[in-house]
């Protein structure tokens, strides 16, 4: 992939003209700490990649790499490129809040705004300006809506807070939210350790139908989960990429002793 | 398996109703029990408290809002008012003097015993304050028709009278000391009141015989002729004539002897014995009307208790709380906002944030010396305005606006805040539309909060002037102005007893303010958060 030597990551999912996100020798930084060391990665377009490992392996901080969102947090530092679409999202050139919007993020504990349904789901397209008219919103939110699944449920109400809603359902309200800016990628960060089996059921299932049109990256701690819904899966330990590569690879055959040791859950 | 053979087994109670455990339990719940038992001492100190305070201001302020006014029928006699003719009303509004001579006039001619001397003259005109006149005077000027016509006029009564009225300022008491006889003039002069054949005169000997050397003064009246008693004899009064129609000497009475008895001493009260004696006649006569004291509300200060109002202070104290409140809440909430949202965190900001902790325990006569060095000094802006007098108050709670809000924004969850980030929000947008909504019920109770504590601060605006004498209710912002607190201040230290009711009215106004201010802050919060 590249002309350095790669000593962190043993191996690698073949770079092809499907990747979306091409990472290359990211490092992070918290002040002194470093979090995340040396990690490239390829991102295949219209798939779910899963990131997996233990607490505190940086797979949260290297996902919101991706849309920038370290720069939120005093002190955090990224070094290398990160290339989507041919340019390097850490250009200065490059402007976050327009990033944000190609790059949707979907948070671990569900966070609707204490608005109503409807403006929930209106307030990107509000504030990037992509509805015209007053029908033009009311369409937005619909296909966005039944895009996530939750059309039928909350129809009727669309008036009602969003806060009002359970779990699964403001999960889905995000995703719905996050979909109706027409984002090109979605960061999913463990959008489903705070949902019960079902909810959870419901969420992958979209994620799912999601991978027709959209390059989908998901944190979770549930091997299972990224058994179920990726077809690449990373796995990150103590900030490095250990081994990244195709999920039935990966839980079937990893070629890694770490990785298989935390896959049969020997540690972790 | 976990449990090796060789370890010590640890000490269990035999049971957890073991007697140790059950001791322990029952000092546990004791002491829950002790501590609710604080709790509700304390909660019923502070109402008590609270109680005593309102109590106590209330039957303080109760006589302020209303007082007494004597009824005059004048003649509006063209030469002593409008001398310099009908079409003059500034002459005729300003001319005290000649309306106040109406007033004298019908004053001796319902005493008419009152026009021998001059200091009995004086004695009678002090009934009402010379300035009891201008509300008429004001209505003549402007319909000139009045004139030479006759207009019930109500002057308001003096304070001491008004007060003595309301049954402040002496301790009497009123009985009949019997049937009176025939009226003597005795060998000294003085007037002796010979056979009084009664039973109630033994009830008013002992009475008087009580009150020995004490100096009180003893009124008697007959018909409407008042005398002060000098001394008892077993069947006869020594009295010397006080005021009203001269007694017909020698002519037996048959009416009875209405008795006075004012323990305070005249020479520790402000009204005398023939004021009194005066007062009680008009009111008699139904001359004197106890109303509702509106001028409280609608007239500026005055040197007359009777005369003095509220309004330049209540209207002051509304246009610095505009002026406190249009500098200190933007500019406390820009701050807030700023600090909490945007600011780097380095030494700077940590230096900055200390600081405004600081400057929030600066005591707040510091800064009246700021105000004044600043804003009258170096600005040049005129003393005694609410302009100032809000700048100031506003740069002192600037600090509580600051700090209440950062609290405020603080609890506002940063999951909304990536939440809208990651939308694709710019972090003014993320502030301005989802977290400072969010925020806007603390922020707020804050301000409220600092608003309150604007109000009833009194010690920075002495320092720029605000303690003037303002006898004119004030309509802009910069022109002279006082406020409540300094109201109350300045009345607190007047001299006349009258001050002391009117003292606890305005601290009244002023907690009404505060509780009105209270109550818009809980309505704006319940709308705010309804909206969520």
């Amino acid at each position: 992939m590249l002309d350095k030597t790669e000593t962190s990551q043993p191996e690698s999912a073949p770079s092809d003209k499907d990747t979306k996100i091409d990472c290359r020798h990211i490092d992070v930084f918290y002040g002194e700490k470093q979090a995340i060391f040396d990690i490239s990665m390829p991102i295949r377009d219209r798939s779910v990649t899963a990131f997996i490992g233990p607490s505190g392996c940086g797979k949260s901080t290297f996902l919101r790499c991706m849309n920038r969102m370290n720069d939120t947090i005093d002190g955090a530092r990224v070094e290398g490129e990160i290339i989507m679409d041919g340019a390097d999202i850490n250009d200065p050139t490059v402007d976050p809040v327009l990033l944000r919007s190609r790059v949707g993020m979907v948070f671990q504990k569900p966070n609707p705004f204490p608005k109503s349904i409807f403006d929930n789901i209106a307030y990107g397209a509000r504030i990037h300006g992509l509805a015209s008219s007053k029908s033009d919103l009311e369409n937005i939110v619909e296909t966005s809506l039944v895009r996530a699944g939750l059309w039928d449920e909350v129809k009727d109400r669309l008036a009602s807070p969003g806060t009002g809603l359970s779990g699964g359902q403001q999960q889905r309200l995000c995703i719905a939210r996050a979909i109706a800016v027409n984002p090109e990628v979605i960061l999913m960060d463990e959008p489903c350790s705070a949902l019960d089996p079902i909810a959870t059921a419901r969420i992958e299932e979209l994620i799912d139908e999601l991978r027709e049109q959209y390059c989908l990256v998901i944190v979770t701690h549930s091997m299972q989960q990224a058994a179920r819904v990726s077809q690449n899966t990373a796995f990150f330990h103590l900030g490095k990429l250990i081994e990244m590569g195709e999920t039935e690879m990966m839980f079937t055959n990893p070629s890694n002793q770490r990785t298989q040791d935390y896959i049969t859950g020997r540690f972790g | 398996m976990t449990d090796a053979p060789e370890a010590t087994p640890i000490e269990r109670p035999s049971s957890f109703a073991s007697e140790a455990a059950m001791k322990r339990l029952k000092r546990r719940h004791a002491a829950e029990r002790r501590f609710r038992a604080y709790g509700l001492v304390a909660i019923g100190f502070a109402i008590l408290a609270l109680l005593v305070l309102v109590l106590s201001i209330l039957t303080q302020a109760w006589s302020a809002f209303t007082r007494h006014e004597v009824v005059f029928d004048l003649t509006m006699e063209r030469e002593l008012i409008a001398p310099e003719g009908r079409d003059q009303p500034e002459q005729i509004a300003s001319n005290v003097t000649g309306f106040n001579t109406l007033v004298q006039q019908d004053l001796l001619a319902t005493f008419p015993e009152t026009g021998r001397t001059r200091q009995l003259r004086r004695e009678v005109f002090a009934l009402t304050t010379r300035l009891a006149v201008l509300p008429i005077a004001h209505k003549v000027a402007e319909q000139p028709d009045l004139i030479d016509e006759t207009v019930s006029v109500r002057a308001a009564l003096s304070d001491d009278l008004d007060l003595y009225l309301k049954g402040g300022a002496t301790d009497r008491r009123a009985m009949v000391a019997g049937q009176a006889g025939i009226i003597a003039a005795n060998e000294a002069g003085l007037i002796e009141i010979e056979e009084i054949g009664d039973s109630r005169f033994a009830a008013f000997q002992s009475a008087v015989a009580d009150l020995e050397g004490t100096d009180p003064s003893v009124l008697l009246r007959v018909d409407d002729t008042w005398f002060t008693l000098e001394s008892i004899n077993t069947n006869s009064l020594i009295a010397s004539y006080l005021t009203g129609p001269a007694p017909l000497l020698g002519d037996r009475y048959e009416t009875p002897i209405d008795a006075l008895i004012i323990k305070t001493p005249a020479s520790n009260r402000t009204v005398s014995d023939r004021q009194i004696a005066w007062t009680t006649m008009l009111n008699e006569q139904g001359r004197i009307k106890r109303v509702f004291n509106s001028g409280l509300f609608t007239q500026a200060d005055s040197t007359y208790p009777e005369l003095a109002g509220a309004a330049a202070a209540i209207v002051g104290s509304i246009f610095t709380m505009i002026v406190t409140a249009l500098f200190a809440i933007p500019v406390g909430i820009l701050a807030a906002v700023y600090l909490e949202e945007f600011a780097p965190k380095n030494r700077l900001t940590d230096l900055i944030e200390v600081n405004i902790n600081n400057l929030a325990a600066v005591p707040s006569i510091v800064f009246g010396l700021l105000g004044a060095a600043v804003f009258l000094n170096l600005f040049g802006m005129p003393r005694s305005v609410p302009l100032v007098g809000g700048l100031v108050l506003g740069l002192l709670v600037l600090p509580t606006v600051i700090i209440a809000s950062r609290a405020a924004l603080k609890s506002v969850p940063p999951s909304i805040r990536t939440a809208a980030l990651g939308l694709g929000a710019s972090r003014t947008q993320a502030v301005f539309h989802h977290v400072l909504p969010l925020a806007a019920p603390g922020i707020l109770t804050g301000a409220i909060i600092a608003m309150a504590r604007a109000l009833g601060e009194t010690a920075p605006l002495l320092l720029i002037g605000m303690v003037a004498f303002v006898n004119e209710v004030p309509t802009r912002a910069d022109q002279e102005s006082t406020v409540l607190p300094v109201l109350i201040y300045k009345w607190f230290s007047g001299a006349e007893r009258a001050w002391e009711p009117m003292t606890s009215a305005v601290i009244i106004i002023l907690l009404v303010f505060l509780v009105l201010m209270n109550l818009a802050a809980v309505m704006l919060r319940r709308r705010f958060e309804r909206r969520w």
